[in-house]
């Protein structure tokens, strides 16, 4: 399969990135890792006159934690990068959990994480986790940089709130004011496949109560499902047997499955529940531990 | 040199993007012109005449087109020739030297790790990725590795045998 014909620029700065974009007028596209890309351009979904490749700009591949505790995830960190990360594995359990999930191994030294959440699959892991953790985009164009928060940045299938002319240089994943907790569970049918469900969790704690929480569903909907009633309804107590129950209820009813060949709406809503009240579970009996 | 999608060899016709790379392939390197729209698979296999990376689904799963891009895999049919200017590509050609082959090719052959063969250079790929960074991984960690590869023979577990022979023999060479 031949994609279109396009032509193609490997600019060694951001703002040479910019000014191709801009010169393009909507008819030019970034070109991360290429895992979604690459397929939809040889399926002919995508037909751009250009193709900016932002892999050649030095500075962008990056997982940081800063002083504050807030976390930084650099345009051209790979999937893989955040899978072997230490500074994930002992500050950011629901990034830890989802890394080694995403695709396939393989595709995983390609992918980026800002990459998959511009490419705004419904399907697509990443965005649930940024949701869940209140995430935001910095996007950088002609004008400067502004923050976009996770929650307003996808706004559609496979479609994004970038402007024409913008690039996501990072995804940041803000300050915790307690101890951090969280989870993602995925049912897939096999490695590689899109996730018949799945469920990312975000929780904070203090003094035994939970003081935030985030719960965003993949797979489960038109668009990755901010299931924000469900972790409302956590803040505030401690997690207890009701309370996730409570929650779990709540999520599978924030979730608009439909039944297709990887199962029955009302099988993936049970999916949901059933992850939703696991990833609790163990944050409860881990709290408790702590305790 | 060669220009593809266009008659190899022949001029670009008018208004065709070509850009001219210069990639190492297997320590060697080589300089094309490509059309930018050229799929690294296609330019090792009708440009560059390295028939042993396959192309099995062209849509990015079954990793039969897996190379090494820096010393990590790729799925080569998931990227464009013009992005590997500058860049190393290591095939499976480049795995056997003259007088021998290379311990996974050897694993391959003395745990029957092939049948009908098409996955096999990619597997081999994708295996020499995991032993240069884990020189003895477990049963389970080879599994994970190769999950990116589909084999629609072998059911794979003589691939698995194969590739934990190579790090045994890899291991016992290096010591
Ligand atoms: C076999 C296979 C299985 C997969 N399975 C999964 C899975 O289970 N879960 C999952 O979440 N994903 C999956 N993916 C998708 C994969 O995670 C992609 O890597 C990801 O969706 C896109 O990231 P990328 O860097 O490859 O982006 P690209 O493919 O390069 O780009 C995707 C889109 O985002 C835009 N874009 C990229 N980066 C930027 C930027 N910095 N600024 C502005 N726009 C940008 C591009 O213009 C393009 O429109 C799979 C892919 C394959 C091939
Ligand atoms: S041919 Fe590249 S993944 Fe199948
Ligand atoms: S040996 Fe036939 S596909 Fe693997």
């Amino acid at each position: 399969m031949y994609p279109p014909r396009f032509n193609y620029e490997s600019p060694k700065s951001l703002a040479e990135a910019i000014s191709l974009l801009t010169a393009g007028g909507g008819e030019a596209k970034v070109l991360a890792g290429g895992q979604s890309l690459v397929p939809m351009l040889k399926l002919r979904f995508a037909s751009p006159e250009m193709l900016v490749d932002i892999n050649n700009i030095p500075g962008l591949n990056y997982v940081r934690r800063d002083a504050d505790g807030s976390i930084h995830i650099g345009a051209l960190c790979r999937h893989e990068d955040l899978e072997k990360s230490e500074v994930i594995a002992e500050h950011q359990p629901t990034i830890a959990a989802a890394a080694p999930l995403v695709a396939d191994p393989i595709v995983r030294t390609r992918g980026t994480f800002v990459g998959s959440v511009c490419h705004a699959d419904p399907q697509g892991d990443w965005s649930a986790t940024m949701i869940a953790l209140d995430g935001h985009i910095v996007a950088q164009g002609p004008n400067g940089k502004r923050n976009i928060p996770a929650r307003d940045f996808v706004t559609g299938p496979f479609q994004n709130a970038l402007a024409f002319d913008e690039i996501a240089i990072e995804a940041v994943i803000p300050a915790p004011k307690g101890d951090v907790h969280g989870g993602y569970l995925k049912l897939e049918r096999r490695v590689g496949d899109f996730a018949t469900a799945a469920v990312a969790v975000a929780v904070e704690t203090s003094g035994g109560k939970v003081i935030r929480a985030g719960i965003a569903l993949t797979g489960v909907g038109g668009r990755t499902i901010n299931a924000n009633v469900a972790a409302d309804s956590l803040v505030g107590s401690a997690l207890t047997i009701e309370s996730i129950a409570r929650a779990g209820e709540l999520a599978a009813a924030a979730a608009e499955p439909r039944s297709d060949h990887r199962g029955s709406a009302s099988y993936k809503r049970h999916i949901v529940s059933t992850f939703l009240t696991r990833i609790l579970n163990n944050i409860s009996e881990s709290t408790v531990k702590a305790a | 040199m060669s220009s593809l999608y266009e008659e190899i060899s022949a001029p670009p016709a008018a208004g065709v993007p070509v850009r001219r790379v210069t990639l190492n392939v297997n320590g060697q390197d080589r300089t094309v012109d490509v059309e930018p729209r050229l799929l690294l698979a296609h330019l090792l296999r009708q440009g560059l005449k390295l028939t042993g990376t396959h192309t099995g689904c062209d849509t990015s799963n079954c990793g039969a087109c897996t190379v090494l891009f820096d010393g990590r895999p790729i799925k080569s049919c998931t990227m464009f020739a013009v992005q590997a200017d500058g860049h190393e590509v290591q095939t499976v050609e480049g795995l056997a030297t003259q007088s021998s082959l290379h311990p996974l090719q050897e694993g391959f052959k003395e745990e029957h790790g092939l049948q009908c063969g098409f996955c096999t250079p990619g597997m081999m790929m994708a295996a020499k990725a995991l032993l240069e960074s884990n020189p003895n991984p477990t049963e389970d960690e080879i599994r994970w590795a190769i999950s990116g590869n589909l084999c629609r023979c072998t059911g794979y577990q003589n691939i698995v045998k194969a590739i934990l022979w190579a790090a045994e023999k890899m291991r016992g060479s290096s010591n």
